[in-house]
């Protein structure tokens, strides 16, 4: 065991991959040399080689494009888009190119890549380098989304993602790059559409993504000392596939069922849970189904006004409190 | 209007014939069969029998045979929705092409990719992209893979006036000139994006090749009616990109004989356009030139013959198909063959 950064680890992870598969290749702005702008992937240009590890110019499209053409004919590409945001200019790609080549080529050619993307808010900057956009990707057929909260789950979910033969947008979070955790040593391999049980409990289940795992976990720690709320806190973990057998057996034991989303409201991934939840176990449900979201606005760039946007600590522990008191 | 650098009959070049006799019959081939099988798709679509839309190249054949013909296996055709000539030119068989369109079980994707979206890996066509400028950077892609492991194969992407115009272009151009790319991209100017004269739109005359300095890439602006011309242009740009020179822009002077798609009867053409091009017409010429070289006669009929024979055959196979099974319905969203997205 040793104790490694969030973005450590995004490192250790390609470089994993790297040295076990030559047809790994890796893309994107600033991330050779300079070894990316939130020095997540510093060392693999010194350890895999300029023809590895390659440097594009502000062109998200060429490297969404160039990141496809090279695994349908046999690579298997890591391209970065430095900020989730960005995938608006080159959404072409992410909806209409990698999800439907298999489906429309009849299973002539696949897509084997990763879209690694710094996702979500908390650093203040503002409306167009804040958003989670995990939501925008969980609903186009063909994609494979996952959202790891700690390092080793980099690690892992970056490997299964690696290995895996479809197209895979890889959200990191940005308020996560500092967090540091106990990991082992040696190869580390996960596997895609699994939740994990972070905590048991027996009143309540609360499902959360990235960031906000963290932050459901303090809020359960709360809701036990000072409400005696038993919380069953689940990191989600991938979104598709969606591991519903977790959150349905879950939902089974505690009856309530809470989301803390940092998307905001509308559409947001818990919605779809929320659904499938209300459809196929509404007989276990004791109080209806709560989410925790970030509300339907853009975000702000004031430190004061983004924490007040995206789901707290306090915010967190009151809806639950509340609605768990049978007053919400 | 752009006008081509080398117009059509160079007495010089032809009589320095490095083309040679198969090839011209190959070249001829080939554009009739795509002529054939084009007027074909349209003949089905005013029965009903195609669906949906269709984009044709008719006029456009010599385009796609040069190019084809000067590649070699291997070498990976990138297309747009108006892509069934670059399909047939790689040696796609016409009930592959024609079943698709069709929505038969015999199409080359079994009628899940339908008329934009035409792919056969094994014959080097590696899609067809209805989306402008989308395949110019996939393209890019697939030429890195063959620099990164060394492979001697060449991309090849089409693409329309129009596409000159939209930002992945400029992105593509400038990626592949940077990393030196074995990647040639193929402009095949109709003079029209969809409906509008590409001139209104255009800040420059010739809408690809007066953009190529840009990207420190030379200035190449074709007749893309002769044969000939395309098939000595793309065997100069193949070699190029084989041999690590990186990437060329070819613009291919050319006109669209039918409207934008099969909704379009191009009704905004200036009157006099049409029948002046139909003089230029590829075939036309070709078939003239096959003569002036002393062709038989017998040779270039014996052609004809058998390409309406094959487009007649792949007509019926196609009408005898029956549709794709309902099970393919959601068969291979993902990679393991199935659609499953949760447990």
């Amino acid at each position: 065991m040793a104790e490694l950064s969030y973005r450590e680890a995004v490192a250790r992870a390609i470089a994993q991959e790297m040295a076990r598969d030559d047809n790994v290749v890796f893309l994107g702005e600033d991330v050779a040399k300079p070894g990316g702008v939130f020095k997540t992937t510093v060392g693999l240009y010194d350890q895999f080689g300029p023809t590895r590890v390659r440097d594009t110019p502000i062109s998200e499209q060429a490297i969404l494009g160039a990141a496809m053409g090279a695994a349908m004919t046999g690579l298997r590409p890591i391209a970065e888009i430095m900020f989730a945001d960005f995938a608006a200019v080159c959404f072409d790609y992410i909806a209409n190119q990698f999800p439907k080549l298999r489906y429309m080529t009849n299973g002539q050619l696949s897509c084997p890549l990763v879209v690694r993307t710094g996702n979500g808010g908390g650093a203040r900057f503002g409306a167009q380098h804040s958003q989670s956009i995990e939501n925008w990707t969980m609903m186009i057929p063909g994609l494979k989304v996952v959202a790891p909260s700690s390092p080793q789950d980099v690690i892992g979910l970056m490997a299964a993602a690696v290995r895996d033969d479809n197209p895979v947008i890889f959200h990191e979070h940005k308020a996560l790059y500092a967090a540091k955790s106990d990991v082992p040593e040696g190869e580390i391999v996960d596997q895609l559409g699994t939740a994990k049980v972070l905590k048991e409990g027996d009143d309540a289940t609360l499902l959360a993504l990235a960031l906000m795992v963290p932050r459901a976990l303090e809020a359960a720690e709360v809701l036990f000392s000072e409400h005696g709320i038993d919380c069953e806190v689940i990191d989600v973990r991938s979104l598709v596939p969606l591991d519903t057998a977790t959150i349905l057996s879950s939902v089974a034991k505690t009856g309530r069922l809470f989301t803390v989303e940092e998307n905001p409201r509308l559409c947001g991934w818990g919605a779809e849970i929320a659904s499938i939840v209300a459809d196929e176990a509404f007989w276990d449900l004791d109080g209806p189904i709560v989410r925790i979201t970030t509300p339907h606005i853009p975000l702000p760039a004031a430190d004061h006004l983004e924490d007040l946007a995206l789901p707290n600590l306090t915010r967190i522990v009151d809806r639950i409190a509340r609605a768990t008191d049978g007053a919400g | 209007m752009a006008v081509a650098d080398e117009n059509t009959d160079p007495p010089d070049e032809i009589r320095n014939d490095d083309v040679g006799q198969d090839v011209r019959l190959e070249l001829y081939r080939l554009q009739v069969e795509i002529r054939d099988c084009g007027k074909r798709a349209h003949d089905l679509f005013l029965q009903n029998l195609v669906k949906g839309t269709c984009h044709l190249s008719i006029g456009q054949e010599a385009i796609a045979a040069g190019m084809a013909v000067a590649m070699q296996a291997g070498d990976k055709s990138f297309c747009t929705y108006r892509g069934h000539a670059h399909t047939l030119a790689r040696g796609v068989p016409m009930e592959g092409v024609l079943g698709e369109l069709m929505g038969r079980d015999i199409g080359l994707m079994r009628g899940k990719g339908g008329s934009m979206h035409l792919t056969s890996v094994q014959h080097g066509v590696m899609g067809s992209y209805a989306i402008i400028g989308a395949h110019l950077p996939i393209a890019c892609g697939a030429a890195w893979r063959a620099q990164y492991l060394g492979d001697d194969d060449v991309s090849v992407c089409f693409f329309g006036d129009g596409t000159t115009n939209i930002g992945a272009f400029h992105e593509a151009l400038n990626f592949a000139a940077v990393w030196k790319l074995p990647v040639v991209f193929v402009c095949e100017n109709n003079h029209y994006m969809e409906y509008t004269p590409i001139g209104d739109v255009t800040a420059v005359e010739a809408p690809a090749a007066d953009r190529a300095s840009a990207y420190g890439l030379e200035r190449v602006c074709i007749d893309g009616n002769d044969a000939d011309v395309v098939f000595r242009t793309a065997r100069d740009a193949f070699q190029k990109a084989r041999k690590g020179g990186g990437p060329s822009l070819i613009e291919c002077v050319t006109y669209r004989h039918c409207g934008h798609s099969r909704a379009d009867p191009a009704t905004y053409r200036p009157e006099g356009e049409l029948e002046a091009w139909l003089e230029r017409d590829p075939i036309k010429l070709y078939r003239a030139r096959l003569a002036e070289f002393g062709i038989d006669d017998d040779a270039i009929v014996a052609i004809e013959a058998e390409s309406s024979r094959k487009v007649d055959a792949a007509t019926e196979a196609c009408k005898a198909s029956p549709p794709a099974p309902d099970a393919l319905l959601s068969a291979d969203v993902y990679a393991d063959g199935d659609w499953s997205w949760r447990n």
